[in-house]
C-alpha cells in the first residue's frame, strides 16, 4: 500500500463513499451485526453465523453481512441492522438464530419488514 | 507442575529484555501459566536485572495477576457497581455455595476456582461473570447450578 | 450564537447517495456568498425515513420540508426562502405521508434524546477498516491540521471549542496542550502524548464502546494532539480486562501505518507520530496521571504528589500530555467543524474562557436498576430526570426510584430532589457528586445506600495503593464503621465521625483517589441520612439488603404453592406441601434470595 498524500486521501474517500452506499453497489440488502464485548456477551457471534449460513446455504451474492460495533441498548441485544435499497435501516433487536431466519426470508429476500422483531427504522441524530 | 523455563524466556525476549515491560511479561506469563509461577518471577528479575522484590511488588500490587494455580475455568464474578445493584455478592455466594470454596480458591479437582473483578465492561447486562473466555450476562442464582454441570459434562465427554 | 434559522440536511445512507454531501457543499458556499452563514446554520442529521425522496432538506424553526433537492435548486431556495421569507412550492413534499409500519428511531425516547458526537459511527463503520472510516470523512480533520494549521491555531481552536477533559476532572483540554507545548519549547525535552484507557470506575464501559466502535477516531484525536504540541510518540495505556478495544486498536494502528496516516511522514508532510499500546493490569489507581506514567516505565503504579505537573515532567521526566478516550475522540470534529460548532453544544459559552460552561456532549452508560441499559451519548446540560426516565424508561417492575450514583468511586449519590439538576461538570460538582468518566448506575427502593457507601470504601480500601496514611488508614477505620452500621451494631456517633474522617482524608491525602473518596459516604449522609439512623437505631434495612437485618417471609395472600422456592433453597428451609401456603423456617435460611428470584407470584419479602 503507497502511502497517502493529502490529495490521495480526498480522492480514496470519493470513491469509498461511493462503495459504501448499497444503491451503487452491488448488494440490494446489506446486515450490520452489532458486535461489541456486550453484544458478542449476548450472542451476536451466533447471530452472524446464521446469517453466514443463509448466504451460502442458498448461494445468495447480493446481500452483504458486514459487522459493526455496539447500537448502544444493551439490555436488547444481540441486535442487527438491516439496510435495503431505497427503505431506511431498520434495527432488529434480542435475536436469536430462529429469528434470523425469518429476517432473510422475509426482509432480506423480499423487501418487507419483520415487524414482531424490529425495534425501529431510521438513524440516530449525530449532531 | 514444572515450570517451562523456556516459555518464559520467549516472553522475555518478546519484550528485548527492557525494564519498562515488566508488566507485559507478567501479563504474558499469567496468560501462559494462568498464574505466576516462582520460577518464572526469578527469571524475569534475573533476565532484566530487576531485583526480585521489586518484580514481586508488582505481581501482588495488581489484580490481574495471581501467584497460585487456578483452575482450568477460572470463574469471575464481576463486583462493579452495576452488578452489585444487582445482587452480584448474593450470587458470588451461589458459586461459593455450588462450588464448596471460597472466592480465590480452587476446587480440588482444578477444574474451577472462583475470583471477583472490578466490572468487566458489559454493566448493561448485570449481574455478570465469566467463566474461562465465556461471558454470562443477566444471570441469577437459580442458574448457577446448571452452568457448572455445562462445564462438568464438558470435561466428561473429553475424558 | 443564536442562529436565525437552521437547515437540518439528512445524511443518512439513502441521501449521502443521492448527493447530500455535494448539497451541503453548495448550500454553505451560497450563504456565504448572500453572507448569511453567521444567521443560517447547516446541520447535518441521521436518517429521516423518507430516503425514497432524498436528498431531504428540513428548515427549522418552522418544519419545512424539502425532498429531491437538487445542488442547482440552492440559489433559489436561499433566494426565496431565506431572504424573501418565501418557501419555495414545487419543492416541498406534497406526497401523502406514508405510514411506515414500525415507529421511527427518533420517536423513540432512547434514541430521540441522544445527540451523537464522539459516538457518531457507531453501528454504522466497520472498525476493522479502515477504508470505511475514511469514507465518512475520517482523517479529514488530520489533513485538515497538518497543511492548513499552525500548531498553536490549533490549540487555540480546542480552547476557544471548551472542551474539558472527559476523564474525571473536566480540565480544559486546550489549557493542557498549550502547557505541555510550552514546556517543551522551554526545555527542549521532546514530549509525550498519552492516552488514558484504564477505565477503572467500575459500572462504566464508554471507553471500551468508544474505541470498539470507531478506534480510528482516539488515533486521529492523537495525532492531532501530537501534531500541536510537538509530540512524535505516543502511548495508549488500556485495561487488560479488554481484549477485544485492543485488538481493534493494534489492527487500526496497523492499517492507519500502512497508509500513511501514522508513522514518519503522515500525509507526505515532516509530521511523523507513532502509537504504543501498553496494558494495565487491573489497578484502579493506575488511571491516576502519576501512577500512570510511573506504570508506563514499568514501576508500580503509585502516584507521587503533584507539585510538579506531569504536563512538564511526566513520563521520564518528559513533558507529557494526558487525555481520556473519550477527549481525544471529540477533537478530529472540533477541527473540521470548528469551535463555534462545538461551542454551541452544551451549556455556558467557553469561547472567552474554556472554563466558562460544559460544552459539547457526554458519552454514559446508564446502568443498574432502570429499564434500558446501555450507552448513551447525550448534549451537556440535560437533566438527570431526562436521562433516567425517557431515554432509560424508568425504573423496571414499577419501583421507585431511589439514587443515581455518578462519577465511579470518587462519585456520589444523588437523590429524587436533584433530578431536575443539568448535567454538565459543575452541577454535579456543587451537588456532591461530580462527572467522573461517565458511569451512571440507577438505584431503585430496594437499594440500601448504607450498603452502597459501604461497597465504594471497600473498593478503594483494596485499591489504596497504600502509600500514604491518611488514605489507607482512613479508609480502613470507615470501613469497619460501615461493616458495624450494616450489621446493625452502629452507635449514633458513628456518623459524625465518619463524616470528620471524611473531612480529614479530603485535605491530607497525596492523590485523588483518597481525597475523593469520602464522597459516597459523605453523599449518601447528606441525601439518606434516615436510612443511616434507621440502620442505628431501630436496626432495620429499609431497603432490605444487610443480611444481619432482615428476614423473609411468605405473603399468605399471594403463595400459591407451587414449590418453585423449595427447589432452589439451598438449606431447605422453606416446607410447604403442593398448592398449599408454604413457610420459611428463618433459623435454616441464610438469606439467599434465591427464593424471591424464581417467585412468580411476588410472594416473598423481606422485613
Ligand atoms: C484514582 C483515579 C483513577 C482515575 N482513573 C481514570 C480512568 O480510568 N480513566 C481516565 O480517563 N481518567 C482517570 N482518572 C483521571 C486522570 O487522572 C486524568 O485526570 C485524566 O485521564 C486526564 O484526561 P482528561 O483531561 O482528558 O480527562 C483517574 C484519576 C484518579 C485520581
Ligand atoms: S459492573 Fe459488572 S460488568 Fe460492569
Amino acid at each position: 500500500m503507497p502511502k497517502l498524500t493529502v490529495e490521495d486521501l480526498k480522492n480514496l474517500r470519493e470513491g469509498l463513499r461511493d462503495k459504501m452506499n448499497i444503491r451503487s453497489g452491488e448488494a440490494k440488502a446489506k446486515v450490520i451485526v452489532h458486535m461489541s464485548t456486550c453484544g458478542i456477551a449476548a450472542g451476536a457471534r451466533d447471530i452472524l453465523k446464521a446469517f453466514m449460513d443463509e448466504i451460502e446455504n442458498r448461494g445468495i451474492t447480493d446481500i452483504l453481512v458486514t459487522t459493526s460495533s455496539c447500537a448502544g441498548l444493551c439490555s436488547k441485544e444481540p441486535m442487527i441492522t438491516v439496510l435495503y435499497q431505497n427503505q431506511p435501516p431498520v434495527k432488529y433487536v434480542e435475536l436469536t438464530p430462529q429469528k434470523v431466519k425469518k429476517i432473510f426470508e422475509e426482509h432480506l429476500l423480499n423487501g418487507n419488514i419483520v415487524k414482531e422483531f424490529a425495534l425501529a427504522s431510521g438513524s440516530e441524530t449525530t449532531a | 507442575m514444572q515450570t517451562d523455563i523456556s516459555k518464559v524466556d520467549e516472553i522475555v525476549m518478546r519484550y528485548g529484555r527492557r525494564k519498562e515491560n515488566l508488566l507485559a511479561m507478567l501479563l504474558d506469563c499469567q496468560e501462559e501459566f494462568y498464574y505466576l509461577p516462582k520460577e518464572a518471577l526469578e527469571e524475569i528479575s534475573k533476565q532484566t536485572g530487576t531485583p526480585f522484590v521489586k518484580v514481586l511488588h508488582a505481581a501482588t500490587f495488581f489484580r490481574a495477576f495471581s501467584l497460585k494455580p487456578v483452575g482450568k475455568y477460572p470463574i469471575h464474578v464481576c463486583m462493579g457497581t452495576a452488578c452489585h445493584v444487582k445482587g452480584a455478592p448474593r450470587l458470588l455466594e451461589a458459586f461459593e455455595r455450588e462450588l464448596q470454596i471460597k472466592k480465590g480458591e480452587t476446587t480440588k479437582d482444578n477444574l474451577f476456582s472462583i475470583e471477583t473483578v472490578n466490572c468487566l465492561g458489559c454493566c448493561g447486562l448485570a449481574p455478570v461473570v465469566t467463566v474461562g473466555k465465556d461471558v454470562h450476562g443477566k444471570l441469577r442464582q437459580a442458574n448457577v447450578s446448571r452452568i457448572i454441570k455445562k462445564y462438568r459434562s464438558r470435561e466428561g465427554s473429553d475424558a | 450564537m443564536a442562529y436565525r434559522s437552521h437547515i437540518l440536511l439528512c445524511s443518512g445512507t439513502g441521501c449521502v447517495s443521492c448527493g447530500a454531501f455535494t448539497l451541503k457543499e453548495t448550500l454553505k458556499t451560497e450563504l456565504q456568498k448572500r453572507n448569511l452563514q453567521d444567521e443560517i446554520q447547516v446541520v447535518t442529521t441521521g436518517c429521516q425515513g423518507f430516503c425514497a425522496e432524498g436528498p431531504i432538506m428540513i428548515v427549522q424553526p418552522d418544519g419545512i420540508f424539502y425532498c429531491q433537492v437538487k445542488p442547482s435548486d440552492v440559489p433559489t431556495i436561499v433566494e426565496e426562502h431565506f431572504i424573501k421569507g418565501r418557501p419555495v412550492k414545487k419543492l416541498l413534499y406534497t406526497g401523502a405521508a406514508k405510514a411506515t409500519p414500525i415507529p421511527a428511531l427518533k420517536d423513540i425516547p432512547f434514541f430521540a434524546k441522544q445527540q451523537l458526537v464522539v459516538l457518531r459511527n457507531r453501528g454504522l463503520v466497520d472498525p476493522d477498516k479502515i477504508e470505511d472510516y475514511i469514507a465518512v470523512d475520517g482523517y479529514s480533520a488530520l489533513s485538515k491540521a497538518l497543511t492548513e494549521m499552525k500548531p498553536e491555531a490549533i490549540i487555540a481552536e480546542i480552547k476557544r471549542s471548551g472542551l474539558r477533559g472527559r476523564g474525571g476532572g473536566g480540565f480544559p483540554a486546550g489549557i493542557k496542550w498549550e502547557t505541555c507545548r510550552k514546556a517543551y519549547l522551554q526545555r527542549n525535552v521532546e514530549p509525550v502524548v498519552i492516552c488514558n484507557a484504564d477505565e477503572g470506575d467500575p459500572g462504566a464501559y464508554m471507553d471500551r464502546s468508544i474505541i470498539e466502535s470507531d478506534p480510528h477516531a482516539v488515533l486521529e484525536g492523537m495525532a492531532i494532539a501530537a501534531y500541536a504540541i510537538g509530540a512524535k510518540e505516543g502511548f495508549i495505556y488500556i485495561r487488560h480486562e479488554y481484549p477485544l478495544a485492543r485488538q481493534r486498536l493494534l489492527n487500526a494502528i496497523e492499517q492507519a501505518k500502512e497508509y500513511g496516516l501514522l508513522g514518519e511522514n503522515i500525509l507526505n508532510t515532516n509530521f511523523s507520530f507513532n502509537i504504543e499500546i501498553v496494558q494495565g493490569a487491573g489497578a484502579f489507581v493506575c488511571g491516576e496521571s502519576t501512577a500512570l506514567m510511573a506504570s508506563l516505565e514499568g514501576e508500580v503504579g503509585e502516584p507521587r504528589a503533584k507539585y510538579i505537573h506531569t504536563v512538564e515532567y511526566g513520563y521520564k521526566n518528559r513533558p507529557s500530555n494526558l487525555n481520556n478516550v473519550e477527549t481525544y475522540a471529540n477533537v478530529p470534529l472540533i477541527i473540521l467543524r470548528g469551535s463555534d460548532w462545538f461551542a454551541s453544544m452544551g451549556t455556558g459559552d467557553p469561547r472567552e474562557n474554556p472554563w466558562n460552561g460544559s460544552s459539547g456532549t457526554k458519552v454514559f452508560s446508564l446502568v443498574g436498576k432502570v429499564n434500558n441499559t446501555g450507552l448513551i451519548e447525550v448534549p451537556m446540560g440535560i437533566s438527570l430526570r431526562e436521562i433516567i426516565f425517557d431515554i432509560g424508561g424508568g425504573i423496571p417492575k414499577g419501583k421507585k426510584f431511589k439514587a443515581v450514583q455518578t462519577g465511579g468511586p470518587s462519585g456520589g449519590c444523588l437523590p429524587e430532589s436533584k433530578l431536575d439538576m443539568p448535567v454538565d461538570f459543575d452541577s454535579l460538582t456543587e451537588a456532591g457528586s461530580m462527572m467522573g468518566s461517565g458511569g451512571m448506575i440507577v438505584m431503585d427502593e430496594e437499594t440500601c445506600m448504607v450498603d452502597v457507601a459501604r461497597y465504594f470504601i471497600s473498593f478503594l480500601t483494596e485499591e489504596s495503593c497504600g502509600k500514604c496514611t491518611p488514605c489507607r488508614e482512613g479508609l480502613r477505620t470507615m470501613l469497619d464503621i460501615l461493616n458495624r452500621i450494616c450489621e446493625g451494631k452502629g452507635k449514633e456517633e458513628d456518623i459524625a465521625f465518619l463524616e470528620e474522617m471524611g473531612e480529614v482524608m479530603q485535605d491530607c491525602c497525596l492523590c485523588a483517589l483518597g481525597t475523593s473518596a469520602p464522597n459516597p459516604v459523605l453523599s449518601t449522609i447528606e441525601y439518606f441520612k434516615n436510612e443511616y439512623l434507621e440502620h442505628i437505631k431501630n436496626h432495620k434495612c429499609p431497603g432490605g439488603v444487610c443480611k444481619e437485618l432482615i428476614t423473609y417471609v411468605i405473603d399468605k395472600n399471594k403463595c400459591d404453592g407451587c414449590h418453585a422456592c423449595t427447589k432452589v433453597c439451598s438449606s431447605n428451609a422453606i416446607k410447604g406441601e403442593a398448592k398449599k401456603l408454604h413457610s420459611i423456617d428463618t433459623t435454616k435460611c441464610i438469606k439467599c434470595g434465591a427464593c424471591i428470584e424464581v417467585c412468580t407470584k411476588d410472594a416473598i419479602y423481606k422485613e
